[in-house]
């Protein structure tokens, strides 16, 4: 059971295009500004999070949450956790 | 008759600089690329006896220290006396605007929230009850679309009736039982000093919790900073152990938590969200496949309509200056007066004003793309490279755009890039990038010695600044900035149909720029070199006796390793210090013709041989740019190093490229 539950806990980055989660934790790495930054664009804990597509050129990668699109590099991507809903 | 003082302040992208523009009337750039709106732009407007004026803030996604833009609305709200401040919110996107309002409402801002896009967002079934959303936040909500006046003799006399009687926002706002009774502790200390309580004490208790630097500082000079940072201590231990995550944290969740009751008692949305036009398109452009291919052709498209819609129109102004010198000399004869007209004036003024087609059309693209919505996928598509290749964010990349139209207003949009470095890193390339100044430089190059490769030739300068700015920026990196990189965080907003006013507008005001600058910086230089060719008294005018000869061939062996150590080059390019164009004006001056054409062909080709013009062009490409844009680096920079920096970068730039190409060329067996 508890390692099913871990299953469906990925990283931002590694989501595939169209995948849905819930955002569960937040690690600043060190980066406190950049985490401030996005927890006022909507990156709460229990924020719904669409993973919408990644660029041409893989990096950035497009996120829909709370109603509207934002776009983030995989690396700072990296650094949210989110469990996924199917 | 009373002034009333309003701000208004909304995200990005929410209409704000378009409300501005229909309250004031003042003509202002409307943009749709986040965080366009850097500059405080003012108006005012008379509305029943009263002068309204309007501040128009920067967009901002919170009110934090997190970015200049920030602390400047932030500061514009807590210090200057504003009576009101409109909070302008897209109706579309509800939940993320609301965190900007909440903190406004923190600080007790005598706030009315203006919604916006109510058409768009009930085309797309969203239904916002207005009247509860305004009971629940205690501020009053107006629908308007602040592309018509829906809304806008409601909103005004909101305005007039929250100056008269203000309301603390604050008020209703509840953020949960175990922060607030904690904060109270902490704002009993902060309240002892009476230096602290221009802003609400709450604000400056969740502001330390927060760790802003410049709330800190303030506190710092506090009588009683002691006691406040200690109980500070407290309080964040207390919460690091009660929730057990960072209290910036905590605090962002409170505040949605907030967010998500209000939306849940006011808002009314489909299951299902309907796919929207900007998904549609979104799907194409920034595909995975399309996206470059498609940035690319529309790259490609602009420079193509530019020249081809612009040439015909170029030759057309260029007819025109020519009938009208002849006049000149039919009128007045030939004497110094008539001289000073035709050479002087006609010459240097008419030289550049026939390219201006170009220019319009080349900004008119531009602004079309801003306002569409399109240059923030143009980001998104190419952050890869810029970030892999210049070590820059996505976001560096629409600045570097523009400056191929002009370099000022391309270092001036390095504002909305948060880390300094970024900024100034941005700001030290851009002037690689070659301006519309630097067309008629070219066109009158290629058209004389490059007529069957015009489009090539040109292009292959275009290039060299963009590979030059990679590898300029590349040693910066490797020098001065080492290690830096900067996150890339970007809205993509909802694509508009740009407004033809809007775009007009915007087109104007840059073409209008450079006509200011054609009419007055240029008109002055074109008399200076009249004057400077024309002494001493009694020499032939433009000779190489004239002072202007005389600076000329003392300087010219500098260039002559360059292959252009004629003196009439030398005097261009110190002539181009003052403006590129003025390039031209200065062989227009210097050869004693009216506009460019056959006649001036004949004596360029005097002076250079193909490779000579192109390592000519090379230098111009890539020398000091011009006053306007050292002095926007100044200005931006609030420092001589850096504009400083970019004479010496790009005049050493300059020299060691042209010197490659000739001396490569002529190794190589050109002529």
């Amino acid at each position: 059971m508890e390692e099913k539950k871990n299953k469906s806990i990925k990283s931002l980055n590694e989501l595939k295009s169209g995948e849905k989660g819930t955002i569960i934790s937040f690690n600043d790495n060190g980066n406190s500004e950049l985490k401030r930054h996005l927890l006022g664009m909507g990156f709460v804990k229990g924020s719904e999070i669409t993973f919408e597509k990644v660029a041409p050129l893989g990096d950035p990668i497009k996120l829909r949450l709370k109603g509207y699109s934002i776009c983030l590099r995989k690396e700072e991507a990296k650094n949210i956790k989110v469990q996924l809903i199917n | 008759m009373s002034d009333i003082k309003i701000g208004l302040a909304g995200n990005p992208n929410v209409g704000k600089t378009s409300l501005f523009n229909q309250l004031t009337g003042l003509h202002q750039h409307v943009g749709n690329w986040p965080g366009k709106t850097v500059e405080k732009a003012e108006g005012f407007l008379n509305y029943n006896k009263h002068k309204i004026n309007i501040v128009d803030l920067p967009g901002n996604y919170a009110l934090s220290a997190h970015s200049i833009e920030e602390i400047v609305s932030r500061d514009f709200i807590v210090d200057e006396s504003s009576d009101v401040i409109i909070n302008v919110i897209d109706a579309n996107n509800l939940e993320r605007n609301l965190y900007l309002t909440i903190q406004m409402m923190e600080l007790g801002t005598n706030l009315i929230i203006a919604l916006n896009m109510n058409k768009f967002a009930k085309k797309r079934e969203y239904y916002i009850n207005i009247k509860e959303l305004s009971k629940l936040l205690g501020v009053p909500v107006i629908e308007i679309e602040a592309t018509d006046d829906t809304g806008k003799k409601e909103l005004l006399e909101t305005v007039e009736n929250l100056a008269k009687n203000p309301v603390n926002s604050s008020k209703k706002l509840v953020y949960g039982k175990e922060l607030e009774e904690h904060l109270q502790d902490l704002q009993r200390v902060i309240e002892e000093d009476k230096n602290l309580l221009n802003v609400p004490s709450s604000w400056t208790a969740i502001k330390l919790l927060e760790n802003d630097d410049i709330i800190i500082e303030k506190v710092n000079n506090s009588t009683s900073c002691g006691k406040i940072f200690k109980e500070l201590e407290i309080l964040k231990k207390h919460l690091n152990d009660v929730f057990g995550e960072s209290i910036e944290e905590i605090i962002a969740n409170y505040r949605y938590a907030f967010i998500d009751g209000l939306i849940k008692e006011t808002v009314n949305k489909p299951e299902i969200e309907k796919v929207t036009i900007t998904e549609k398109i979104d799907n194409i452009v920034t595909n995975r496949i399309l996206g470059l291919p498609v940035f690319i052709a529309i790259m490609w498209a602009i420079f193509q309509i530019t020249f081809i819609v612009g040439f015909p129109l170029q030759n057309l102004i260029d007819q025109l200056f020519g009938v009208l010198g002849e006049y000149v000399l039919i009128i007045f004869g030939e004497s110094w007066f008539s001289s000073l007209i035709v050479d002087g004036i006609i010459g240097g003024v008419g030289g550049v004003l026939t390219f201006l087609p170009i220019i319009f059309l080349m900004f008119l693209m531009i602004s079309i793309l801003e306002d569409s919505g399109y240059l923030a996928r143009a980001a998104f598509v190419m952050d890869k490279i810029m970030h892999k290749l210049v070590g820059l964010h996505g976001k560096a990349f629409i600045p570097m755009i523009l400056g191929f139209g002009c370099s000022v207003p391309g270092i001036m949009a390095t504002r909305t890039m948060e880390h300094e470095r970024d900024r100034i890193l941005t700001m030290l390339i851009i002037p690689f990038m070659s301006c519309s100044a630097r067309l008629p430089v070219y066109a009158l190059f290629v058209a004389g010695f490059f007529s069957i490769y015009q489009g090539e030739v040109i292009l292959s300068l275009y290039l060299l600044g963009i590979v030059v700015a990679i590898i300029i920026a590349f040693l910066f990196k490797k020098v001065l900035f080492k290690g830096m990189t900067s996150p890339f965080v970007m809205e993509l907003p909802s694509y508009k149909l740009p407004s033809v006013k809007g775009v007009l507008m915007h087109t104007w005001e840059k073409g209008y720029g450079f006509i200011k600058r054609a009419g007055t910086i240029i008109l002055a230089a074109s008399v200076i070199i009249w004057i400077l060719s024309s002494l001493p008294v009694g020499v032939e005018y433009g000779s190489q006796m004239s002072i202007t000869g005389q600076i000329g061939t003392f300087i010219s062996p500098i260039f002559a390793p360059l292959g252009f150590g004629n003196w009439q080059s030398s005097i261009s390019l110190i002539f181009g210090l003052v403006a590129k164009e003025i390039v031209v004006a200065t062989f227009c001056t210097l050869f004693g013709v009216a506009e460019v054409g056959t006649g001036m062909t004949t004596l360029l080709h005097g002076l250079f041989t193909p490779l000579s013009a192109y390592s000519f062009m090379v230098f111009v490409l890539l020398y000091v740019p011009c006053f306007a844009a050292i002095a926007t680096v100044k200005q931006e920079t609030s420092s001589w190093k850096w504009p400083l920096m970019i004479i010496a970068i790009t005049t050493f730039t300059a020299y060691v490229v042209s010197f490659i190409i000739y001396q490569g060329g002529l190794l190589l067996g050109f002529t």
